[in-house]
């Protein structure tokens, strides 16, 4: 038998480490459409629970929208379930490059090329742009998907401290003698909720003739005044180089990415990027709800400005019940608790208050940096956000952590 | 001579892995890498300076989280490419 005891044995082992570090993830099952208001069974075989998500990244509401669901309907009646085929072979419909174009218009860049998944969009773009001649000079906080995409480029790798410009641009002097440079970032930080500060970076990239890429899966649709994304916050729309982005989160929240910017870069992507040439299409029905998104926001920031109040609400809230939050303005709002325990303590008593939130600790955040993150969705109305602050005051006040700092938090659990 | 490079191993780690206000000592048993200090993404700078200083290159096996988890554990790994 090839699956030896050995083999048996090394992945036992390896599954019951995960298990006694404390890192082991469960799935919910989740039994009703994603939204404000979910089902849910936790654990496996409990009846089910009624709770309000708080960590879904559905920002705008409209991953279960009537609109976008009819889109979806109808696109799968007259484009059919799948293309059986990568997008050069017999994988493209109409409605790809209507998508392409419509995503190009409204992150208002030069082109756009589909990938199955933004992080299959990651995957392909550093392999694409640069070789061995090159640098890759990417901030150290930069998501998952980025990392797994620069160890497939032969490109030299250069990272800089989280949001810190004086050490970008050592990095900028270190890599003069290199061919091309990419500064790479991600918009919105996934596990901290803060932007990068783009136009600094569009300004050194300037200085020192760098080209910018930037992930804004976690800023596109609502970031910026008509939610074109952080380029458009900071004002920097035309500037950037390459952008990333999903429609798996703000934008219906499905599946898919692209990579959306310079011409020639796209049309590089086509020719080379492997996660474009090896995986299949993006199925019909994605694409005929997304272009649905695409219009929708297009047409209205009504959704995007309830989101901005929203948040702006929620956290206001949270700071006057004495939680201990990143500032910020976006809608990842991260409530700090430093000690990896407290946080899945935290997280499973708020779930038992009907709000379902996430604990993240090391190893997907720093050590001593454990933390609960919330994410707050267009679809939240105040009277779920008043909810979801009362039950963090409560079980706040059950750890005593309420009007406590990091110092105090950390003197009380450990880090 | 050893000493020297222990301090210039500390030195880099704090410059290029910590923010001025971290509050974290590091010294030459200070766990690096599974602390969390230094990242296993950026472990690859960490193994570029330590191939530019020292001129030597570190085989990739070689540059195990382990064997770069202190400044004492990555003396012994140069060790056994350079004579230091």
């Amino acid at each position: 038998m090839a699956y030896s005891e050995k083999a048996k044995s090394f992945y036992d082992n390896t599954l019951k480490n995960i298990k006694q570090d404390g890192l082991f993830k469960e799935e919910r099952y989740i039994e009703s459409p994603q939204a404000a208001n979910i089902k849910v069974e936790f654990p496996l075989g409990a009846p089910q629970k009624q709770v309000l998500n708080f960590c879904a990244n559905n920002y705008l509401g409209l991953s279960s929208h009537p609109d976008v669901v009819k889109a979806a309907h109808d696109g799968l009646d007259a484009r059919g379930y799948g293309m059986s085929s990568v997008r050069f072979i017999c994988g493209t419909q109409d409605i790809h490059h209507e998508l392409e174009e419509k995503l190009t218009k409204f992150l208002g860049t030069e082109d756009t090329i589909l990938f199955p998944s933004c992080m299959e969009a990651n995957a392909a773009i550093f392999e694409v742009m640069l070789d061995k001649e090159d640098a890759m000079i990417s901030d150290r906080l930069v998501h998952a998907s980025i990392v797994d995409g620069m160890r497939l480029s032969k490109a030299q790798l250069f990272n800089y401290k989280h949001n810190n410009m004086a050490h970008l641009e050592e990095k900028l002097q270190e890599t003069q003698n290199c061919r091309f440079r990419l500064i790479i970032t991600d918009g919105v930080f996934s596990m901290d909720g803060d932007m990068a500060k783009l136009d600094e970076i569009c300004n050194l990239a300037e200085k020192y003739d760098a080209m910018v890429m930037v992930d804004d899966s976690h800023a596109s649709g609502f970031i910026g005044k008509t939610g074109r994304g952080t380029h458009e916050h900071f004002n920097v729309m035309g500037r950037i180089d390459a952008i990333t982005t999903t429609l798996g989160k703000a934008l219906g929240g499905a599946t898919g990415g692209c990579v959306s910017g310079r011409k020639g870069i796209v049309d590089l992507c086509r020719q080379r990027a492997r996660p474009y040439l090896f995986s299949n299409t993006v199925p019909p029905v994605v694409v005929a709800a997304s272009i649905k998104v695409i219009d929708l926001i297009s047409n209205t920031t009504e959704r995007r400005d309830k989101l901005e109040r929203n948040t702006k609400y929620f956290r206001e809230k949270m700071i006057k019940a004495g939680l201990d939050i990143k500032e910020g303005d976006t809608p990842i709002v991260p409530v700090m608790l430093y000690n990896a325990k407290l946080a899945q303590d935290v997280a499973r008593d708020m779930y038992a208050e009907g709000i379902y939130v996430i604990g993240f600790f090391f190893p997907v955040v720093a050590q001593g940096q454990a933390r609960i993150r919330t994410q707050i969705s267009a679809d939240h109305e105040f009277e779920h956000i008043d909810r979801a602050v009362a039950a963090f005051t409560k079980v706040g006040a059950k750890y005593n952590i309420l009007g406590k700092k990091k110092d105090e938090i950390i003197a009380m659990y450990g880090m | 001579m050893s000493e020297d490079i222990k301090k210039m191993i500390i030195d880099y780690v704090k410059k290029e892995y910590l923010e001025e206000d971290s509050g974290v000592d590091v010294n030459e048993n200070t766990k690096l890498i599974s602390s969390g200090i230094v990242d296993s993404f950026s472990m690859v700078s960490l193994k570029m300076f330590l191939e530019k200083k020292f001129l030597v290159k570190i085989p990739d096996d070689k540059a195990t989280p382990d064997a770069f988890d202190s400044a004492n554990n990555i003396i012994n790994l140069l060790k056994e490419y350079t004579k230091i």
